[in-house]
């Protein structure tokens, strides 16, 4: 089924062959022919869980600001305070339009004081960038650069993920803290940007290698035989979604878009408004001076039988339609089926009951908090 | 994978094991694989009606909902209740995890079904 070659319209990273290689089901993910899974959905999930997993990310996209004035355009882009940031630390922003709502969210990199790396989206990869240098024209003092077709970008993830890195770089892995980062020599490539970041709830690195093929393939290869004794698997975006649901983490176009405001997406704690202006900051204000959103992102759990999916109508105890799922699926981890939704205030209270639509007959739900999955505090 | 000799076959991926009038119907390996770890089966009710080619449930993986199409039309007799607490059963076994059974209506319904060979060249082209 992976033997046949990739469609020829649809953009691949430098290790598309080597997924097709592996057996993996690949599919269409915003124009990139990405893997969706290799050995099976649930026993990749569950391997980043437990163990070790790795993820060829090299569709998301790397955006450099650099310059004496980048720290003030990344301030007025972004809407988290990278004046907060010290050299070698990261944290999660998004970049909103005027009226509030998400034109992407994004990793904040602050490389040195005048140097910034914002690690974006793969679907709103040439959206982001033209975003961006349109919010920067004319300001004296930074340059802009798309490096994002420079990196494969891989990401380790999982509780064995420090036991697989280190037996692969000679940088002391324990020095870097969550949404740290630092450069060492990773499989003998120096300043290979090292990031204790990830999108699965667990513990886990992302590496940044040169984007040739043969390099990318080398790494890739040699991170399975490191993780090897650990039971690394090779994971693709099946699991990659099911990961961030449990860990009630956004994917843009669900549950953030330019049609959510900040608020209603639950992210108002990134959002740091008393820095001083940003784009979108005036109508986060006015949000906030009405007394909040009149929705919000909250989690549920389905309770009968049935799985809620992207789409799916909620409903109120009383049938009426009430928000749709932004995301739900099955959660491999914690054996329920769950959900996250952008609903009235009145139904926001975790233990509200209500009921999403599946196939026409309303299916029981109740509102939980997030994350619906924490990994456990590591042991001393 | 083996498809048993005796089964037919549907262009949906269905099999019916057909005894006189009495059809068991499952779905094929190669419907198993396509689909990835099976999560949710949504059985039909015993004593319902259903028509070759219309859909009688549905087979959930994590990622899609799969509709399931009767190959025969006649009456549901009797449901796998097994495959509501380990529908995983039809990823290791899809040839012996049976869905429903019927009885059929009109054992002519099953003439145009594709027999093992036919399913195999069927399902060898379509992955090209």
């Amino acid at each position: 089924m992976s033997t046949t070659a990739a469609p020829p319209a649809l953009r691949k990273t430098a290790l598309n062959a080597t997924h097709r290689r592996l057996g993996a089901k690949m599919v269409d993910f915003g124009g990139w022919d990405m893997p969706v899974e290799y050995s099976g959905l649930i026993a990749e999930h569950m391997a980043v869980r437990t163990g070790v997993g790795v993820f060829d990310v090299s569709h998301m996209g790397d955006i450099q600001l650099r310059g004496p004035s980048s720290l003030a355009a990344v301030q007025h882009i972004s809407m988290n305070d990278a004046s907060k940031l010290k050299e070698g630390q990261a944290h999660y922003s998004a970049l909103l339009y005027p009226n509030g709502t998400f034109v992407d969210d994004v990793i904040v990199h602050r490389l040195s004081e005048n140097d910034y790396l914002l690690v974006i989206n793969a679907g709103t990869r040439e959206k982001d960038v033209n975003w961006v240098r349109k919010n920067l024209a004319g300001r004296p003092g930074v340059h802009v650069s798309d490096y994002s077709d420079y990196y494969t970008q891989l990401a380790i993830q999982g509780p064995k993920t420090v036991d697989v890195l280190r037996k692969l770089t000679d940088r002391d892995l324990d020095g870097i803290k969550n949404y740290w980062f630092t450069w060492g020599t990773v499989c003998g490539l120096h300043n290979t940007l090292i990031a204790r970041t990830g999108y699965t709830g667990e513990d886990g690195f992302e590496i940044y290698v040169p984007s040739d093929q043969p390099t990318s393939e080398r790494v890739w290869n040699e991170v399975l035989e490191a993780g090897k004794e650990f039971g690394i698997l090779p994971c693709g975006l099946g699991a990659r979604n099911t990961l961030r649901l449990e860990a009630a983490m956004a994917l843009y176009g669900h549950e953030i878009s330019d049609e959510i405001n900040v608020f209603e997406a639950g992210l108002d704690r990134y959002a740091k408004l008393e820095k001083g202006d940003f784009v979108g900051r005036d109508a986060l204000e006015a949000v906030r001076a009405a007394g909040g959103p009149k929705r919000k992102l909250v989690g549920l759990e389905i309770t009968e039988r049935g799985i809620a999916r992207d789409g799916y109508a909620v409903l109120s105890p009383d049938g009426k339609k009430i928000g749709i799922v932004a995301s739900g699926s099955p959660s491999p981890f914690l054996k329920k089926n769950i959900a996250l939704a952008h609903l009235p205030m009145e139904f926001t209270a975790p233990g509200t009951e209500i009921a999403v639509e599946i196939r026409n007959q309303p299916v029981k739900a109740v509102v939980v908090p997030t994350p619906f999955y924490k990994r456990p505090k590591k042991q001393a | 994978m083996d498809y048993p000799a005796g089964y037919k076959y549907t262009k949906e991926h269905e099999w019916i094991d057909l005894n006189g009038k009495e059809g068991k119907i499952g779905i094929t390996d190669y419907a198993q694989n396509s689909l990835g770890d099976i999560v949710f089966v949504d059985l039909p009710k015993v004593g319902s009606p259903v028509e070759k080619g219309k859909v009688f449930g549905s087979v959930e993986s994590v990622k899609a909902v799969s509709d399931l199409y009767s190959p025969v039309s006649g009456t549901v007799t009797a449901v796998n209740e097994e495959l509501t607490s380990t529908p995983e059963k039809i990823n290791t076994d899809a040839h012996n995890a049976w869905i429903m059974k019927v009885e059929v209506g009109n054992v002519a319904d099953a003439g145009d079904l594709l027999s093992k060979d036919a399913y195999e060249t069927y399902i060898k082209e379509e992955t090209h």
